[in-house]
């Protein structure tokens, strides 16, 4: 497998990082590198084997459905780079 | 009072006890160290205001008798890796994406640092977003190795912990904390001559931790000895409810029940790990070398030597490769210049070009190859011959060690495949990979694992060995550390 320089251009969209003729030439070379070494897994016989998410119990515990805090909005917007009126700001999103 | 510092925590702490010196004494002499040794770049954030304050605090609680034996570290300092949450303490994950990120509320492990009584010297340098096994890619600066190459060349410490290694290679604190993800511990205390531990994964809450692959990372510890380790690592374990994969075992006390009898233990040896960086048969000599000393150490100490075959070792780091990323970059998306963290001041014309724009400027480069190698192995069409494929080499992986460990109580490997190298050294992305290519298998299956210093090799670096054990076994490693310690006698001082 080789990626091209529009499969590079549609990741780089995908993950939301603007990036320039400059960059995806490097990352054609790079990515490409890496996934020829990555490429090897293609020779392990994993018929039948179940993947392997995490290392932990497959069913997550549960609790009550009881509010154990709030009342922190000041904190929760302390790092926002634009707030206003209580609220994060953004640019327009509808038209 | 510079003789100070050259206590271990466990002396430390008894000199406190028995007020031969104050709290206040034992932080100024480690900021005295800190502040001589500024060329590392060890700190992104020194916090030594903060750090008086806390041992004026331990000072009150000896000088009114609640010191002793109270809190396990009252009054000592330690380093914490920037990639832990601090309670009004800027939190950057070394990025320039949180380069003004003050959380508004404490990890947990470092809750229960504070809550043992323990002085922050300061915020430790790491690899970005904890990415790397040399420490430069962080956004401030590399880290330097206090151990010095030939003629004086700068060395990288390992990574991505790079400055919690260094901090207390260079005795700028007693301890440190560290994450590990695929290695990120056990690397750079190998490569700066400290002993480094992960324990089993569940075992320190993730909380408040800023995440890179949630089902990898682990929180750890630094130290100049596997006593001071064992300690340590005590006082950050436990369950949190807040962290929904932290499991609900009790915590042993390590530290108590530390013995170098390693009588009638059985230690495996996998023959898979003789290849080296090239993922050939070509580990270098000198690594070999301290292998077999270090078979003959635990020989010596009435263990028997197993061999053990681990058959999907050389298949590890490619599927970590593959499953890190993918978690990053699901991580990572959170960083969108809205809720916290840097935004573009660049003019944008649309919601999508803020976020493009934001995360350019603030990730680096290896952060953004990993994110990308993240998004497309998750993209619809490759999401089952590199991501599923991956998660079931991990299986076959875990498998491995489950089955070895039927046979043994404990595997004993080299951490790295070579000794630190030079800061600048041309290597490409996989070479410096491949750095953690006897740490990541464990990670993998989430088991604990410690590097313990054994000797210099020729040039005056230092080399270390990795202990790996089963499940929420930690107390088996550490035992098997200490006997390895006992046996090396090494003395950690870098000129």
């Amino acid at each position: 497998m080789t990626l091209s320089k529009n499969d590079i251009t549609k990741i780089s969209k995908l993950a939301r990082i603007a990036t320039n003729e400059e960059e995806i030439s490097k990352n054609i070379e790079e990515l490409n590198g890496i996934f020829n070494w990555i490429e090897q897994l293609q020779e392990v016989d994993t018929e039948n084997i179940k993947p392997m998410a995490g290392v932990g119990e497959s069913t997550l515990r549960t609790r009550d459905d009881v509010i154990n805090d709030g009342n922190i909005k000041d904190k929760v917007l302390s790092n926002g780079p634009d707030v206003a009126y209580g609220c994060y700001s953004v640019p327009k999103v509808v038209e | 009072m510079s003789s100070l510092i050259e206590l271990s925590l466990k002396e430390a702490k008894s000199g406190l006890e028995n007020k031969d010196f104050t709290a206040l004494e034992l932080t100024d002499s480690y900021i005295k160290n800190c502040e001589d040794s500024k060329s590392l770049n060890i700190f992104i954030t020194e916090t030594f205001d903060l750090a008086r304050e806390q041992a004026k605090e331990s000072d009150k609680k000896y000088q009114s008798g609640q010191g002793n034996n109270a809190r396990a570290l009252e009054g000592i300092p330690v380093g914490v890796k920037d990639l832990f949450c601090t309670k009004g303490v800027l939190t950057t994950a070394a990025s320039n994406i949180l380069n003004n990120f003050v959380p508004e509320y404490e990890s947990t492990v470092t809750s229960k640092l504070f809550a043992n009584g323990a002085v922050m010297i300061g915020k430790t340098n790491l690899d970005e977003f904890a990415m790397g096994s040399a420490n430069i890619t962080s956004h401030y600066g590399n880290v330097i190795n206090p151990w010095k190459g030939e003629e004086g060349a700068d060395l990288v410490p390992g990574g991505s912990s790079g400055g919690s290694a260094a901090v207390v290679a260079a005795k700028c604190s007693l301890g440190s904390l560290g994450t590990d993800t695929g290695g990120s511990i056990r690397q750079p205390a190998a490569f700066t001559g400290t002993v480094g531990i992960k324990p089993t994964y569940g075992r320190c809450s993730r909380w408040g931790t800023v995440a890179f692959a949630s089902s990898l990372d682990q929180a750890g510890v630094f130290a100049r000895n596997v006593t001071d380790a064992s300690l340590l690592l005590q006082s950050i374990s436990g369950y949190d409810e807040k962290d929904s994969t932290s499991v609900n075992k009790e915590v042993p006390d390590w530290c108590a029940n530390l013995s170098s009898d390693i009588k009638g233990m059985k230690i495996g040896i996998p023959k898979e790990y003789r290849q080296g960086k090239d993922g050939g048969d070509d580990l270098p000599e000198e690594i070999i070398k301290v292998w077999e000393q270090g078979i003959e150490w635990l020989k010596d100490a009435g263990a028997e030597i197993v061999d053990i075959s681990l058959p999907n070792t050389k298949y590890a780091l490619p599927a970590y490769y593959i499953i890190a990323p993918a978690e990053a970059s699901s991580n990572l998306s959170r960083y969108d210049g809205v809720r916290f963290g840097h935004r573009t001041k660049e003019d944008i014309s649309s919601l999508d070009d803020m976020y493009e724009k934001t995360r350019a400027e603030g990730f680096g480069t290896e952060v953004k190859r990993r994110i990308m190698i993240g998004t497309y192995v998750l993209s619809h069409g490759y999401y089952d011959a590199y991501y599923i494929k991956a998660q079931k080499v991990r299986t076959l992986v875990a498998n491995d060690f489950r089955n070895a460990f039927k046979d043994v109580d404990a595997i004993l490997t080299p951490t790295t495949p070579s000794a630190a190298f030079k800061v600048g050294a041309k290597m490409s992305n996989v070479e410096m990979y491949m750095n953690d290519v006897f740490t990541v298998p464990a990670s993998l299956a989430g088991l604990p694992g410690i590097s313990v210093p054994t000797s210099l090799n020729k040039d005056g670096l230092p080399l270390g060995l990795q202990i790996l054990g089963k499940p929420w076994d930690e107390q088996t490693i550490l035992n098997v550390g200490s006997a390895i310690e006992k046996a090396a006698c090494f003395e950690l001082s870098p000129k």
